[in-house]
């Protein structure tokens, strides 16, 4: 009884070792060539999910990272009772809603451009439109800046030849989330219709021969076979948008951001960047990134499970 | 579609022939929209500057003048953010491809081991991450601070990953690798060999998204680098457009002696001018290279999307 059961498992043994062996000669070049990424992933974002207990912790410079005395959550307690919360996660909600609202322009702007009859004129439109995806967003609010102007900007200029008064938009809260959701159309429009377009062209010829022989107008066929055609990777993107609604562009919003329309332009992770990096304060700052972090993750999650179940569509 | 349309006999319906129009003047609109902007800022930046400030440049350049070009080109952080842009670029280009194409190539072999929990590594990355103070404290410590290599060196973009990823997977047929096998060739060999010469598209692609990356950004320079002439051009051009305006409002406060005052404001002027210019110059080498390398972007996109 022993006997058999010992060569049993010399058996199996020898079966895995052999397992191994192959694994390894198969894979172990292919290791090697992982091992730049892995050493860099770990580095770079890694060490620095490390350094996330400075949140429940009074960071010290003198005391390092795990020196430190632990505080709990009194950092996220500082934070969530400040009113500037409530200001903040207003302002984020305001932005991204407002650009989750514009989201059918370009699925609009696609079905259009889709309808264009001359080819030629078709690739001039998507190269102009193309174009402005590939600015700074330095540039792209050096412009904003210059055209919005009070004294000499365009659209002031062009306010004013038509008799109206110039009004000083760079100061005030309601035009700065204007100028940001809209910038972000004017510089997106073209390149986010890429995908819609490349759909678009696999529509079945059948159908649209059909609904033609039918006497179907055009504008019937758009509605009727390119919109539902297109609906279910709109509906993709849309998740993906939607799971993003508490990140918004910090480093755009910061370019645009002066002490006058703070109370529009103040979110979570420009706060993180002055409270941290230009006060000092970095637990605070941390607690405050980590909650940005978490809620961002709920929301996708949220998203995602609401989708699934109304649409069949999902990220996973 | 369009093209079985145009060439059926079915005449147009009048319903038809209005909703070509309608929708060609609507593109056309949008269009024109897009490209003003862009338009205005360059021949604003080529007009006479008292033409500029006096709101006189509508549609086309006004006095034809370089006067802006020569004094944006003598700000004295001009030439070194290029010189410093090209070299961040270049360095992060080959950072990218250097991280991403051999493992790409790994994650596309279906009989790498533990590739799911490999990927898990990876993905996690894009939805967690420490935050921007632990990644300031993480540079600090490694002493990369107000160094060069500080926007070099950084975290892989899994993104583009999955894209090379992708294409290794689905453009190059296995039967290559299996008969380079047979003939005694080693994974090293099939990479460099046989996997790098085919992917020469995607490369152009990844180093292209790396490269605009970089030329674009401006915030981890403005944050981690603290001598100016190591800035790149897009944090040169962030504080020229800051501090002109600070000119501007010193020139109004009317402090100054009258003859003092007007000197301030020409150079205001000349300063209000200049960013135009400065923006052209800064947007130059992309708006450029843009028409050519369009086509590159939008295979990435695509062989993105098929799989994102």
């Amino acid at each position: 009884m022993n006997g058999t059961r010992t060569a049993v498992n010399t058996g199996t043994r020898k079966r895995i070792a052999r397992r191994i062996k192959r694994i390894l000669m198969d894979n172990w070049q292919l290791w090697i060539l992982m091992i730049p990424a892995v050493v860099a992933t770990f580095i770079f974002n890694y060490v620095p999910m490390y350094g996330i207990q400075i949140a429940f912790k009074n960071y010290k410079i003198k005391k390092g990272i795990m020196g430190s005395a632990w505080v709990g959550l009194k950092y996220f307690r500082l934070f969530l009772g400040t009113p500037s919360f409530g200001v903040m996660l207003r302002n984020t909600l305001a932005l991204s809603v407002f650009q989750l609202a514009l989201f059918p322009v370009n699925v609009i702007a696609a079905l259009m451009i889709n309808e264009l009859r001359s080819e030629k004129y078709k690739k001039v439109v998507q190269m102009i439109s193309y174009a402005p995806h590939f600015m700074s967003v330095v540039v792209i609010c050096g412009m904003i800046r210059l055209f919005f102007a009070k004294d000499n900007g365009i659209v002031n200029n062009l306010i004013a030849m038509l008799g109206g008064r110039r009004v000083d938009y760079l100061s005030s809260g309601t035009a700065f989330r204007y100028l940001y959701v809209l910038s972000g159309v004017w510089q997106d429009l073209g390149w986010g219709t890429i995908i819609y377009l490349a759909t678009l062209a696999n529509v079945p010829q059948d159908q649209v021969e059909a609904a033609i022989i039918d006497g179907a107008s055009r504008l019937q066929i758009v509605r009727h076979i390119n919109v539902p055609h297109i609906l279910p990777t709109a509906i993709t993107l849309f998740i993906m948008a939607a799971g993003k609604v508490l990140s918004v562009g910090y480093e755009k919003i910061l370019l645009l951001q002066n002490n006058l329309n703070l109370g529009a332009s103040q979110v979570f992770s420009t706060y993180v960047y002055q409270v941290g990096l230009q006060g000092g304060e970095y637990s605070l700052s941390t607690a405050v990134d980590l909650f940005n972090c978490v809620v961002n993750i709920i929301v996708l999650t949220g998203v995602n499970f609401i989708t699934k179940r109304a649409s069949g569509v999902s990220l996973w | 579609m369009v093209k079985a349309r145009k060439n059926n006999l079915i005449r147009r319906s009048k319903g038809d022939v209005v909703f070509d129009v309608v929708n060609f003047v609507l593109i056309t609109i949008m269009t024109l929209l897009i490209i003003y902007p862009i338009y205005y800022t360059i021949i604003v930046s080529f007009s006479d500057i008292d033409a500029v400030a006096t709101g006189k440049v509508t549609y086309r350049p006004v006095n034809f003048s370089l006067e802006a070009y020569s004094y944006a080109l003598r700000q004295p952080r001009i030439g070194s953010g290029y010189l410093n842009s090209f070299i961040y670029t270049a360095g992060s280009i080959l950072w990218g491809l250097f991280i991403t194409l051999p493992l790409a190539y790994a994650m596309s072999k279906k009989y790498l081991f533990a590739k799911g929990v490999i990927s898990w590594f990876f993905i996690i990355t894009m939805y967690f991450s420490g935050g921007m103070i632990p990644c300031y404290l993480l540079r600090r410590d490694l002493h990369l601070l107000n160094n060069r290599l500080v926007l070099i060196l950084g975290a892989l973009s899994t993104y583009n990953m999955v894209i090379a990823r992708t294409y290794f997977q689905n453009s190059i047929p296995d039967e290559l690798y299996e008969s380079a096998k047979c003939d005694g060739a080693s994974e090293f060999r099939c990479f460099f060999t046989i996997a790098l010469p085919l992917a020469a598209p995607i490369i152009a692609v990844l180093a292209l998204y790396f490269g605009v990356a970089q030329w674009n950004s401006y915030f981890h320079a403005m944050i981690y680098l603290s001598s100016a002439d190591k800035f790149p051009l897009q944090l040169v051009l962030h504080t020229l457009l800051n501090a002109s305006m600070q000119a501007l409002t010193s020139a109004e406060s009317g402090s100054l002696t009258s003859g003092e005052a007007l000197d301030l404001m020409r150079q205001a002027k000349i300063a209000e001018t200049m960013k135009y210019s400065m923006i052209f110059i800064s947007s130059a080498p992309l708006l450029i290279a843009y028409p050519f390398v369009q086509k590159f972007f939008i295979k990435g996109m695509m062989i993105g999307a098929l799989k994102g």
